[in-house]
């Protein structure tokens, strides 16, 4: 008997339709699958804001920038609130920009999904990707706004720590929580629109809860602290200005608790997702 | 064996309708409904429901190219939505082998600003094409689109045709295993959906595996040999294409030779229009479903006005139960009876057609019926009101027992002359 070898043709993958209950489990591999739309919808992000407006790109920078000029006039002028001994417009901007990158990430993120209610209910893709697409697509304006940040270190005679190399983790910190807290948002925000009305109130308040216009030394040292850290902003603001600036308190208890919040954040934001996900479509 | 590109079984999807008139909800609605029940110990009500698919089990062959048809609102479209995966199904179950590409749009995730090439992009990402494969056509979407000179231009700036084209021009170099196609021929021009029909032929004669939505019954014909037909959310039939195209165009109508509208939810929008009754009358003057080639019949269509409209004309729309339409005509077409009849006041009318003997061929047809004011609004469409049926004894030629092709079936002047030797 001779073993005839016949060309095994290659199995179409299998996709199974049915109701889901419960939980739905994350799936990133598919998300992985599906990377370059992500790259196509934060690129589209990005390039539509910057040709829509008169000054483009510009925003990026004018934003922060003009942020701190009134912080450095309201806070560190008027009121004199202690800057850690660092200038206070660079104490400021250095705060801004994950602040910046946080705030505008939860603030599209949320509004994400209903604004993408044509791609959903016309296409299948990952839904997680809207959000997260949203998120990432703030990171061009960072560093933009980082570039400000480099000149005017140059202009103070500011030398970077040696810290330095942990300003990714920071960077990733914020994402990562501007993610967990967009997911909760966007999907809540399919099902109620209220939460699009309330987001520029919780930012808003979120904003004061942060070391954004003080220094996170101002709380007292102690258990408050740490408490203060369930803020996880309160840990990457902080965590920024010791790793460009050498000033603040370093990395503590309080960075511990907000990692731990953050991903706990994250998590919860994207199983609820998940789970709200299968709606979408039709709710939205 | 994994010779079948799609099997569903029972496929069933509920939509909640009623107290809500889109999906979404306000938190106060929620919060509202939530204390009214803890006031009054109800229990959460029962939301009103509607299958928009129910118990809906086929199965399609690897390589078939099926065509899915029916009313507004049947349930089409949902279907396509499940089997995309854009919703998911409430019960029942589905399997989908190899690559599934859907259009139920084109153009989904256009975006004005951004230029043609940016867009030709983005839609492909969006579709589910790799970049080096959008890269590699993307001359021949650009080439077929017929937009190089503007590719560099943002689309907003684009005509409504040649935004059009682009759209269409990506989703058709969509190469994936399994294609869902809703209706997106219903737009452009119709030069343009012959390009696009013979696109889609193509793609059909490349062993792919196709779902076609469509209201246009002979695309369906020329696209699909098979034909599945959807009524009220159930599938009610699976038939080689023209046997379903002529089952969906003359089921459920009325066969009777009269059509009435009393009790039809669509009226309150034709207001002041109000249609009552259509009708044909046969050779001796009898409302039938059935008229004779050979002999003149009429159509009556009875309508009240609840005021005066200005301009109104009243018109018919006869089409071949396959779809193709063989006229129209209103009733104030003579230029005379137009200027008679420019204002019509509040009131009762009947207006008739008389269809000359010797016209049509035999067959069944499809009778529309349309009320507007030129430019100014269109009060009441129906386009498939009722159907007949027309028998051809008599006709011209009829001593051979054949059948002749055309909707036509015209006495015409013939002279047979010698033209020597």
């Amino acid at each position: 008997m001779s073993l005839a070898v016949a060309p095994v043709p290659a199995e179409p993958p299998v996709t199974a339709i049915r109701p889901s209950r419960g939980w739905a489990e994350l799936n990133l591999g598919e998300l992985w699958h599906y990377r370059e739309l992500i790259y196509f919808l934060t690129w589209r992000d990005v390039k539509v804001r910057y040709k829509q407006t008169l000054l483009g790109a510009a925003w990026a920078i004018l934003k922060p920038f003009l942020t701190m000029v009134v912080f450095a006039v309201v806070f560190g002028q008027l009121a004199g609130i202690p800057t850690d001994g660092a200038p206070p417009p660079i104490f400021y901007f250095a705060g801004l920009l994950p602040w910046v990158l946080f705030q505008d990430g939860v603030t599209k993120a949320g509004n994400s999904l209903v604004a993408g209610s044509h791609l959903i209910t016309k296409i299948y893709f990952p839904r997680l990707a809207i959000p997260l697409a949203s998120v990432v697509s703030g990171v061009v304006d960072f560093a933009l706004a980082f570039l400000i940040l480099a000149a005017m270190m140059v202009y103070y005679g500011l030398r970077p720590t040696s810290a330095l190399w942990s300003l990714p983790l920071f960077l990733l910190l914020a994402l990562a929580t501007a993610l967990g807290v967009g997911l909760w948002l966007s999907a809540m925000n399919v099902a109620y629109r209220d939460v699009g009305y309330v987001i520029p109130f919780i930012v808003q308040a979120w904003m004061y809860a942060s070391p954004v216009a003080y220094s996170a030394t101002l709380i007292p040292e102690g258990p408050w602290r740490i408490v203060y850290g369930l803020n996880p902003m309160a840990g990457v603001i902080q965590g920024f200005r010791w790793a460009i600036l050498g000033v603040g308190a370093p990395p503590s208890g309080l960075l511990a608790v907000s990692v731990v919040v953050s991903v706990l954040v994250l998590i919860g934001g994207a199983l609820y997702f998940r789970r709200m996900e299968r709606t979408f479509a039709d709710v939205v | 064996m994994s010779e079948l590109a799609i099997r569903t079984e029972n496929l069933g999807k509920r939509y909640r309708i009623g107290a809500m008139p889109s999906g979404y909800r306000t938190l106060r609605d929620s919060l509202m409904s939530g204390l009214r029940r803890v006031g009054r110990r109800e229990r959460a009500p029962a939301f009103e429901t509607i299958w928009a698919l129910r118990s809906v089990t086929f199965e399609v062959p690897r390589g078939q190219v099926l065509g899915i048809i029916g009313r507004n609102g049947a349930g089409k479209s949902t279907l396509l939505k499940l089997l995309s995966r854009i919703t998911e199904p409430t019960e029942g179950y589905a399997e989908i082998r190899g690559r599934v590409g859907s259009l139920l749009e084109v153009g989904t995730g256009f975006h004005p600003e951004l230029t043609g090439r940016e867009n030709i992009f983005l839609n492909g990402a969006i579709l589910g094409m790799r970049r080096g494969e959008t890269e590699r056509k993307f001359d021949e979407i650009v080439a077929f689109a017929e937009v190089e000179r503007f590719i560099d231009t943002p689309v907003k700036r684009y005509s409504s045709g040649m935004y059009l084209r682009l759209a269409f021009a990506v989703a058709a170099h969509l190469e994936p295993e399994i294609l869902l196609v809703d209706e997106v021929l219903a737009v452009g021009d119709a030069e343009f959906q012959r390009k696009c029909l013979g696109k889609m032929s193509d793609v059909a004669h490349q062993g792919r595996t196709v779902l076609f939505v469509s209201h246009n019954m002979s695309a369906v014909q020329r696209l699909t040999e098979e034909t599945i037909v959807i009524d009220h959310g159930q599938l009610v039939l699976r038939a080689p294409s023209a046997q379903a195209v002529d089952f969906y165009m003359t089921s459920g109508m009325a066969q009777a030779g009269e059509r009435l509208w009393e009790g039809d939810p669509r009226l309150a929008s034709a207001a002041p229009f109000r249609p009552v009754a259509l009708r044909v009358f046969d050779g001796r003057g009898r409302v039938s479903g059935q008229v004779a080639s050979a002999e003149p019949f009429t159509i009556e269509f009875e309508y009240a006005l609840d005021q005066a409209i200005t301009g109104l004309r009243v018109g018919l729309y006869l089409s071949t139960s396959r779809g193709e339409p063989v006229f129209t005509s209103f009733d104030t077409d003579d230029q005379k009876a137009f200027e008679r009849h420019t204002l019509r006041p509040g009131g009762r009318y009947r207006s008739r057609c008389r269809i000359p003997a010797d016209l049509l061929n035999e067959g069944r047809f499809v009778l529309g019926v349309n009320a507007s004011s030129y430019r100014i609004r269109s009060y009441f469409t129906d386009e498939n009101a009722m159907t007949f049926s027309v028998d051809g004894t008599g006709a011209p030629g009829s001593h051979w027992p054949e059948t002749r092709s055309g909707s036509l079936r015209p006495a015409l002047d013939w002279e047979i002359t010698e033209a020597g030797p």
